[in-house]
């Protein structure tokens, strides 16, 4: 199958590209940038004229709730999320049930994904059995089966030996471990940021202290064991600037933060809405501006959705009994490029954040345009303006805080692996 | 700013929070609950307002005191009044609070008095009723308690008119108590110019001195030349462990004794939400003391109560 994609603007900060050019797809490849490859026929074009043609996006955190919690969302259902908000390639955490601790769930999982031939999935292992924070799991046998990296999702390890252990071991095969940085002890019962807001509302409060302590006690470690590691999901002020400090003493690490983090307060709680019920919580105004800083100047490497689809009877509830998570696959790309806009940062630059430095954390070949990479690639109208709507979202997680904020800019087109897995105007008009 | 207790008239539709309400109406609750005193005192203690309305108490958490100055509030208005002990019942079958205030809709309650453990559940159970139901919060986790916060504003106002020119000490587990919350919400607003918390760290809330409060953590300086003592309840649970290490030893710091008290100005008076733990938070002395007024407290506590569901109920005269 040969796609031609006519007149988009191609934009991949990996080869300084960002002009209107054709893009010609063969045999789920992609062949060439600008002129077609001898022999090139068309059986399909598709015509961008005025949008942006880009690559897949890579996702560092998406939960699919799949196995376990298949009444919040399925493996289809938000493998159809990821391909309406142009998310290619998605690394799910192992906190399904059962956890992704055993070599056999992981090739499952692998194996249900490949077979709806939607976005890439690549999982993560449980760094411990049951997540328990105890015992190794067999890391080794899981990247066998396709774990491309180990995380605790937002379990922690309270025992430092057991924490030190496991840096240790990962160390040893060069496996990166994807973790969340809080102190279990702090944010106890936790569920707002502990500070005026909070206070205010009467709900508990987890204070940025928990993820500073426990994000000190990691680098240490890995300072110590020389483990690949990267932060997951950072949201104070005070983390940013002691990852900061560590890469400017020469560590290797890399960190992201949630697009939500990335726009959102504790003030947007407002009169207890539990949409904005996070884990970690959104904090304040101040850390808001830290995160963004740390992430134009490089001390922040990504932006993921931190996905979570939560069931309407869960968010129904009273703010600190609602689940904590957001629905956010399909407004990762708009709400990068608002973010981009508001920083003055060209959106070449913005897109790295979602597309080829992930996938240069998780080791994968993705998030570029480049001649002879899978084509995995998104159409996106630069121009479309929307509202977003929950009950709107492909996702079975109608969740997200974003209700009503104003967006402009949306996928149109998604190819995976050079097959055309989404179109807007197919799906408005089923 | 948006306020969801408010109608689009800037009435009362629900009482949720002192935060936010307008002193307008703080001061149409305190003057409406003066007339309703008076009520308490006549032979027949009635008045028609609420005739032919249902009020329904539900108690996501038990709390006898709470729910029956509601009941007596509610019947004296002449309402028809409706208990539901929700923590021993529905719950504990899996029922979730909305079916359970959807249950309550259909039985065509008019007005909900809603106790929960959860802050923020008055305002999700208001977020869903229809328009012409009440909800009134009477105490979510450590948010807020608006009657209670009322009631004690009321009595300040009783015996302190003078209001802005109070000086007021809140002493105790500040960090759990939605009743200080709504205390300091509601002195703020009637313009009392300095409130102080005493407390050690461990029973504040992060960033306190953002609700408009002065810290302070040793109780003489805190109690010097203060015109009203209101005491905070300690729960057994927080008496031993991380919070404090005993109630003895929270006494011995933070405990109100008359010595204590004469610090206050000579006239002050003390106050208590209740219960009392007598001997840890306060000293029977002072509890008992001239210049306690707990017992007048519990009274205008159903004046109070009158008046928001007078007034939420459409009428405000007695």
């Amino acid at each position: 199958m040969n796609i031609l994609i006519k007149q988009g603007r191609l934009m991949d900060a990996s080869q300084s590209l960002d002009q209107v050019k054709d893009l010609y797809i063969a045999d789920g490849n992609i062949v060439a940038i600008g002129e077609a490859p001898a022999d090139f026929i068309a059986d399909q074009t598709l015509d961008a004229t005025g949008k942006w043609v880009l690559p897949g996006l890579v996702d560092l955190c998406a939960r699919l709730r799949e196995p376990g919690s298949e009444y919040k969302a399925t493996l289809l259902s938000e493998l159809r999320a990821a391909m309406a908000g142009g998310v290619t390639s998605l690394a799910c955490p192992p906190d399904t049930d059962p956890v992704l601790d055993e070599p056999g769930l992981v090739e499952m999982l692998k194996h249900r994904a490949k077979s709806q031939a939607l976005a890439h999935v690549y999982p993560l292992g449980a760094v411990t059995r049951q997540l328990q924070g105890q015992l190794l799991t067999e890391m080794y046998a899981l990247t066998a089966a396709g774990c491309v990296g180990f995380s605790q999702a937002d379990t922690a390890i309270v025992d430092t030996q057991v924490l030190w252990r496991a840096f240790e071991y990962a160390a040893s095969f060069g496996y990166t471990l994807f973790m969340r940085a809080e102190d279990p002890y702090l944010a106890k019962n936790g569920v707002a940021h502990d500070g005026e807001v909070a206070s205010r509302l009467g709900l508990k409060g987890i204070p940025s202290a928990a993820e500073s302590i426990a994000l000190q006690t990691m680098l240490r470690i890995a300072q110590a064991t020389g483990v690949k590691l990267h932060i997951a999901r950072v949201s104070t002020a005070e983390s940013v600037e002691l990852i900061r400090q560590a890469k400017q003493s020469g560590m290797a690490l890399s960190a992201d933060v949630s697009i939500q983090h990335l726009h959102l307060t504790d003030m947007d709680i407002g009169f207890f809405d539990s949409m904005v019920h996070l884990k970690p919580p959104v904090r304040t105004q101040r850390d808001r501006d830290a995160l963004r800083a740390g992430l134009l100047d490089g001390t922040l490497d990504a932006i993921c959705s931190d996905h979570t689809p939560v069931d309407d009877d869960a968010k129904a509830l009273p703010f600190a009994e609602s689940h904590a998570g957001a629905s956010a696959l399909e407004l990762l790309l708009p709400l990068t490029l608002k973010w981009a806009a508001q920083a003055k940062l060209a959106p070449t630059q913005a897109l790295t954040k979602i597309t080829q430095t992930p996938a240069n954390i998780l080791g994968i070949a993705a998030g570029h345009l480049q001649v002879g990479a899978s084509a995995d690639v998104v159409i996106y109208d630069p121009e479309m303006e929307w509202r977003v709507d929950g009950r709107a979202l492909t996702s079975q997680g109608k969740n997200t805080p974003f209700v009503n904020h104003a967006v402009t800019g949306k996928v149109t087109t998604t190819l995976t692996q050079g097959k055309l897995v989404f179109q807007q105007e197919t799906l408005q008009s089923r | 700013m948006y306020n969801p207790q408010l109608n689009a008239q800037g009435q009362l539709q629900h009482l949720l929070s002192i935060e936010g309400l307008p002193k307008r109406i703080l001061n149409d609750i305190l003057d409406t609950a003066e007339n309703f005193v008076g009520v308490a005192e006549r032979e027949v203690k009635k008045v028609p307002l609420l005739r032919g309305k249902t009020v329904c108490n539900i108690f996501f958490e038990n709390s006898t005191r709470t729910r029956t100055t509601f009941e007596i509030a509610a019947k004296r208005l002449s309402a028809d009044v409706l208990n539901l002990n929700v923590s021993t019942s529905s719950q504990s079958k899996g029922e979730t609070i909305l079916d359970t205030v959807n249950n309550l809709i259909a039985m065509h309650a008019d007005m909900f008095v809603v106790r929960h453990q959860q802050s923020g559940a008055a305002h999700f159970i208001a977020q869903h009723v229809p328009p012409h139901i009440s909800v009134i919060n009477a105490g979510d986790g450590r948010h807020a308690h608006p009657t209670q916060g009322l009631l004690d504003v009321f009595t300040i106002r009783k015996y302190k008119p003078e209001m802005h020119n109070l000086r007021v000490a809140i002493v105790g587990d500040v960090l759990h108590s939605r009743v200080a919350r709504s205390e300091i919400h509601a002195l703020t607003t009637l313009g009392v110019p300095e409130i102080r918390v005493i407390a050690p760290r461990t029973l504040l809330p992060t960033d306190v001195e953002k609700l408009g409060v002065q810290v302070f953590h040793n109780m003489e300086q805190g109690l010097k030349d203060v015109d009203v003592v209101m005491m905070l309840r300690l729960q057994n649970e927080r008496m031993s462990g991380a919070l404090l290490p005993s109630s003895q030893e929270f006494f011995q710091t933070f405990g109100l004794t008359p010595e204590r008290l004469a610090l206050a100005r000579p006239d002050a008076i003390v106050m208590h939400p209740g219960p009392m733990n007598r001997g840890v938070e306060i000293d029977s002395a002072v509890a008992d003391g001239k210049q306690s007024v707990i017992l007048p407290q519990v009274t205008y506590g159903i004046a109070v109560r009158m008046a928001v569901m007078a007034i939420l109920g459409g009428g405000n005269a007695a």
